[in-house]
């Protein structure tokens, strides 16, 4: 099928573009958007590396189309830093724990993460290690980034107070 | 690994939807949450002419528990459902069920109605569907019926649907009384497709004699699989240690499972006869209150 | 050795660099790379693991919407060459005059033309506007085969009769290796004991989370190619597209910039094939691998059977080893003997066992070509002897940590030659370490006493707990060189520039920690730039645990050295002497003066020209270029401890806890040395317990997606603590030792002789990895079967 005209808005900003139906969101992202911190480890819905958000909720872009995506709210890595270019409490945490090693997969643990603190802001390491068990890492190991979300969730209370 | 091309239709109404299903016929697909079918697509298993997007049909995504019945609709997400905390505490087979579907971000696209349709044998609501006696609304042009979820399942990845017509409600008995339920699975990893799976139900009489039980399996089958022999084995009788090997073992004789490249047929009959006989015991647990998995 | 200058940034807890660009998103892999107006390629791949090529057509391809070119083998005839055999060449002739080393010419090919050898080798290659579109184009290629009866593993392949897949080296046996020293047959006639078994390790996938990209782009004006590749060795890409393509080495530009892991290294077809197009077709050309065609090809290693035996007394001491392994190394041996070379140097591990012969073939097969991947052999090693040590140790009565403490080399042995060369050919000495302190030290933090006091509580109540211990040595910082290009700017800001290429490790940091030390700036004030072959003229890259070393002295000497110059400079400037000066935030001051020069001061007076003020006998400009030649490797060390739990009824195991001691020399920055080792001990969980990339009986691919290959998320890996010590090199000014294998290599020992030990009332071995429930499942089920047998006849 031809490509149609699309508008997503992504990051609180609306972008145009077009894209033939079978366009995955995570290749529209990427390819049509220039929005390349969305990675693509597997295309099949297991690694985890294209998560991004959806109306709040973790999604994987590489299962989801792109003409999908049109009037629903989307957040990618690049939307997590304020506007002034501070990192979003959860990049600052991976950072300060040595939770990312070649960063591949790490934007993907970021908008998952976010998730998860959304509605649960004091997760136990098993809650972590559960949820984030969906997003795979060779590098780390996973220690890191455990102690990372840890820490992260110190941050936002702090931030929220 | 790119999806083939298609033609591309959202549908605003079921009446849109069926229209565009009778258009095409065999050559269409319905997409609702994706998460089963986007992946056949990127390996080009799946190369539907037309993709019938429903998710923008508005009423088709409720969760309402009432009394016995739970009513669902297709478009209802996996994560809704595992987030209603009154269905938690009714029945905790089914949120301990869907908690396995998979990791969060395919939970919270993939919809009940979605799983339902594909039927993959190791489909958590496959075998939720088989246990509940549930009762599948199905509409098509020449108007609506109801499929008993016995029926409904046919082989691997095969309904009773016909090509024209759209899975848009699910309704499942929940049992009354002092009942105990639980839904095991063994993976090797977490989120991974079971190597089999179980949802037992177990309700108790005052003397604690088995008045029902429920057992559905799944991965161990073209479908999932309602385990009769091991609910025969196990019913009316005082579920003691010795009963429930019993009802493990005559459970063989219903389920049917295959070899593939992670376990082999005769380590699925070994290993759901395991989980059948502990989702027993913490079925029952919970039935008398020991366990009640409310938390 | 000595440290350097005051302790500054080496050794600390520092925050990578790296680390700003990449949680932003901001990271820039070669797929997020756009060169302008590239055209997208897809590549048709066998079905077959053996075959020939009956019929291939590629023109119906070009009617497809969206295509714009195919090519087959046939095109790239006389057009493309082959790759250079650069672990075969690289076998230095000392090598060859010290041991028995067989390594004949078996070059990877970019297409065939005839026939194929493996499931997944590329075929065709079809390019278009996108992905989308050159995926359309490849379903429009005409291609027939005529299958044939494939080769699935070493032991077929040396059957008799088996067929010969590659003429030219008249058997199956690409590479063979024999090592010996001393009377072995002597010493296994006089023993009292002798353990004889067979050790088997599964085909792993090395299943980096970034999938490999080519981008390349040819300027025929000036006849120069740029290719960006997710590569950890652009240098020696750029040697082998020159010779491919016939173009001058300086016309060749590779650039790798992010590189999203990689553990391991190698050539592959397309890494010439893309290239190859954007010549023939005038435009730039891009190719991203996608994850099923990765796991078909991309890091395929291990896949080794040891036929092991050990000589031992009444005491566990062992006395001789004698070790015959095959290395199923798929269709074609393209890295000679890194792999089983490693393997034979590191299977004696810390202990003094110098009485051995080893033989080890490499043996072609039709499955993909397997490459060095992360520990690259030794692994395997390990788990042969390791699982061996066991074995003794029922077989004694030992506890498994006593049967190493009788054997481990002593610290006083030390430095240790081991009797048989290292690969580079010169004598294998262990140069530091104490192994059995780190024995001790991992057994205490563990605590092992107290496992085993709980162990038969735990038994009693239905648990079945078990600890396995695995160790290993691992040669570090492999040659021939690596060098650095370090320069001062007007600001007085630093620019490093390095062979090595990072993908994950670290080394923007690291390397800026050394050189912030060894020049005398703040670390914020130094950048390090890699993966660019315009920038420094030689480089070797990364992988074999070898950069912190090699890089790591190349930095800091570079950076020594500048700072030499620069405090000779601002001498000159100054009327004083060097040692009077100190460099500041601004530039160079006379200590107790109060006098100074900024750097743009410096920076003019050493710039070209009539008013240079560079003192006599040194070049302008403030640049210093150093290649570090290690002199042999430096061993690092570790010893790992492990705790699981088995479901006796279903056969899966949990890791329950694990732990490491690792001695890797000078710890540039210990945060990024933990991490290094946490992800090595989860990537080895995998291996043992999780992944293997399995074929089926016509020796297809059974494991094409991540349903099938299952790498250990958060939820299969537990805590790993971290513990070290600190031998520090005397291979290095700097006294390091690389750890970025380590890690890796211990765990399927470990693992599987915890299992074991859980199980010990059973008596089952495991004695191959990865290990699967059901394959455990069938262990325990043997075993009760035999249990209960022996119980009846003995009631009967």
């Amino acid at each position: 099928m031809a490509a149609r005209e699309l508008v997503l808005r992504v990051n609180g900003v609306e972008h145009r573009g077009a894209a033939e139906p079978r366009v995955t969101l995570a290749d529209f992202l990427r390819d049509g958007l220039g929005l390349t911190g969305t990675h693509l480890g597997c295309e099949h819905g297991v690694c985890g590396a294209c998560t991004i958000l959806l109306d709040g909720r973790s999604v994987r872009s590489c299962l989801m189309l792109a003409v999908q995506a049109e009037g629903h709210d989307l957040t990618t890595v690049e939307g997590l830093a304020s506007p002034d270019g501070a990192l979003h409490p959860i990049q600052e945490a991976f950072s300060e724990k040595h939770g990312l090693q070649c960063g591949f997969c790490t934007p993907g643990f970021l908008m998952s993460v976010h998730e998860l603190l959304a509605h649960d802001p004091a997760p136990d390491e098993a809650e972590i290690r559960s949820w984030l068990s969906g997003n795979i890492c060779r590098c780390t190991g996973y220690q890191n980034i455990v102690e990372a979300v840890q820490y992260a969730a110190v941050l936002q209370r702090e931030a929220d107070r | 690994m790119k999806p083939p091309p298609f033609e591309y239709t959202a549908a605003a109404s079921v009446e849109e939807a069926l229209a565009a299903l009778t258009e095409h016929g065999d050559d269409a697909k319905v997409i609702s949450g994706g998460q089963s079918l986007v992946p056949l697509l990127a390996f080009r298993f799946a190369r539907p002419s037309v993709l019938v997007d429903i998710n923008r049909i508005r009423g088709l995504d409720g969760i309402e528990l009432d009394g016995d019945t739970l009513t669902i609709g297709a478009l209802a997400r996996h994560r809704d459902v595992e987030l209603d905390g009154a269905l938690r505490a009714r029945c905790p087979m089914i949120v301990e069920a869907v908690a396995q579907v998979g990791h969060a971000a395919i939970r919270n696209r993939g919809t009940v109605g979605g799983s339902l349709a594909h039927s993959d044998p190791a489909a958590e609501w496959t075998a939720l569907a088989l246990a509940l006696d549930a009762e599948l609304d199905v509409v098509g042009p020449s108007g609506s019926r109801v499929v008993a979820a016995g029926d409904f399942f046919v082989t691997y990845f095969t309904t009773a649907l016909a090509p024209d017509e759209l899975l848009v409600r699910a309704r499942f008995r929940i049992p009354n009384g002092r009942s105990g339920s639980t839904f095991v699975e063994l993976a090797r990893r977490h989120g991974d497709f079971a190597l089999a799976g179980v949802g037992a139900l177990v309700t108790l009489d005052d003397d604690d004699v088995v008045a029902d039980v429920r057992i559905g399996l799944i991965g161990v089958g073209a479908t999932a699989v309602r385990a009769s022999s091991g609910e025969e084995a196990v019913r009316g009788r005082r579920p003691t240690a010795d009963v429930l090997v019993e009802a493990a073992a005559a459970v063989d004789a219903d389920i049917d499972p295959n070899t593939d490249v992670h376990a082999s047929a005769d380590y699925r009959r070994l290993i759901a006869g395991v989980l059948v006989r502990r989702a027993l015991e913490t079925a029952i647990a919970r039935a008398r209150g020991g366990d009640d998995g409310r938390s | 050795m000595t440290a350097t200058a005051a302790p500054g940034f080496v050794g600390q807890r520092v925050r990578r660099k790296e680390d700003a660009r990449l949680v932003r998103g901001a990271g820039r892999f070669v797929a997020d790379i756009t060169v302008p107006g590239a055209l997208h390629a897809a590549i048709l791949r066998s079905p077959f693991a053996y075959a020939g090529i009956t019929r291939l057509d590629v023109s119906p391809a070009l009617a497809v919407p969206g295509v714009e070119a195919a090519f087959s083998g046939a095109d790239l005839a006389g057009r493309v060459g082959a790759f250079i055999e650069g672990a075969r060449r690289e076998i230095t002739p000392s090598l060859l005059e010290q041991v028995d080393l067989e390594v004949k010419s078996c070059p990877l090919p970019v297409l065939p033309v005839d026939e194929v050898l493996w499931f997944g080798q590329p075929v065709a290659v079809v390019v278009a506007r996108d992905r989308y579109a050159a995926e359309d184009g490849l379903e429009a290629v005409e291609v027939d085969y005529d299958p044939r009866t494939a080769l699935p593993d070493a032991e077929s392949a040396l059957a008799d009769g088996a067929p010969v897949l590659h003429p030219e080296l008249r058997d199956n046996v690409a590479a063979r290796l024999f090592i010996s020293s001393g009377d072995v047959d002597a010493a296994f006639a006089a023993a009292p004991h002798v353990l004889r078994e067979r050790f088997t390790f599964g085909r792993h996938a090395a299943n980096a989370m970034e999938t490999r990209s080519v981008q390349a782009s040819y300027d025929a004006g000036r006849n120069e190619l740029t290719v960006w590749i997710t590569n950890p060795r652009p240098h020696l890409i750029r040697l082998n597209l020159s010779q491919m393509l016939g173009l001058p080495l300086e016309n060749v530009r590779v650039l790798a910039p992010d590189i999203g892991g990689s553990f391991g290294t190698g050539l592959f077809a397309e890494d010439a094939l893309i290239p190859f197009l954007a010549l023939a077709l005038g435009r730039p050309v891009r190719w991203t691998e996608d994850r099923q065609e990765s796991l078909a090809m991309t890091r395929h290693a291990r896949d080794q059977v040891h036929d092991l035996e050990l000589a031992y007394d009444d005491e566990g001491r062992i006395l001789a080893l004698r070790d015959r392994f095959l290395v199923d190394a798929g269709a074609y041996n393209a890295y000679a003997v890194t792999v089983s070379y490693n393997t034979a140097a590191h299977l004696r591990g810390q202990y003094g066992i110098d009485t051995f012969s080893i033989e080890g073939l490499n043996v072609v097969t039709t499955k993909a070509p397997v490459a060095p991947v992360r520990g690259a052999g030794r692994p395997e090693a390990v788990f042969a002897l390791d699982r061996a040590f066991d074995l003794i140790a029922v077989d004694r009565g030992l506890d498994p940590a006593e049967i190493r403490r009788r054997n481990l080399i002593r610290p006083d042995e030390m430095p240790r030659a081991m009797g048989m060369p290292y690969r580079d050919g010169k004598e294998m000495v262990y140069d530091s370490g104490d192994f059995p302190a780190q024995l001790e030290q991992a057994l205490e933090a563990f605590g092992y006493d107290e496992l085993r006091a709980q162990q038969a509580a735990w038994r009693a109540e239905g648990r079945l707990v078990g600890v396995g211990i695995s160790s290993y040595v691992e040669g570090s910082g492999f040659g021939p060189f690596e060098g650095a290009v370090v320069r001062l700017d007007q600001q007085g800001n630093v620019h490093v520039v390095t062979g090595a290429k990072p993908h994950g490790q670290g080394l923007e940091t690291t390397l800026a920690q050394v050189c912030a030390d060894e020049f005398g700036v703040p670390f914020d004030r130094v950048t390090v730039t890699t993966g660019d072959t315009a920038l420094i003229q030689y480089g070797i890259g990364t992988f074999a645990s070898r950069s912190a070393v090699t890089a790591g002295t190349a930095v800091g000497v570079a950076a020594g050295r500048l700072r030499t110059k620069v405090l000779a400079v601002a001498a000159e400037l100054l009327e004083a002497s060097p040692a009077d000066l100190e460099l500041t935030t601004d530039g160079v001051a006379a200590r107790d003066v109060g006098r100074g020069v900024s750097y743009e001061e410096i920076h003019a007076a050493a710039a070209p020209g009539p008013r240079n003020r560079t003192p006599e006998g040194l070049a302008p400009g403030l640049e210093e270029q150093y290649y570090f030649v290690p002199p042999t490797v430096t061993f690092a060390s570790g010893t790992h401890v492990a705790s699981v739990e088995v479901d006796v009824e279903t056969g899966f195991v949990r890791v329950l806890r694990y732990l490491t001691v690792d001695d890797c020399g000078q710890m540039l920055n210990p945060m990024i040395v933990e991490g290094q080792i946490q992800g090595g001990v989860a990537h080895g969980i995998g291996t043992a317990l999780f992944e293997e990339a399995l074929y089926d009986e016509d020796c297809q691919l059974l494991t094409g997606s991540y349903m099938d290959y299952l790498l250990p998320t958060a939820d299969e890996v537990p805590p790993i603590e971290v513990g070290h010590q600190v031998f520090l090199s005397d291979l290095n000014p700097f006294g390091i030792k690389g750890c970025g294998e380590g890690g890796a290599v211990s765990p399927p020992a470990a693992i599987a002789n915890a299992v074991v030990d859980a199980l010990r009332p059973l008596h089952i071995n495991v004695n191959r990895v990865p290990l699967r429930p059901e394959a455990l499942l069938d262990l325990i089920r043997q075993a009760k079967a035999a249990t209960n047998r022996g119980q009846k006849e003995g009631e009967g």
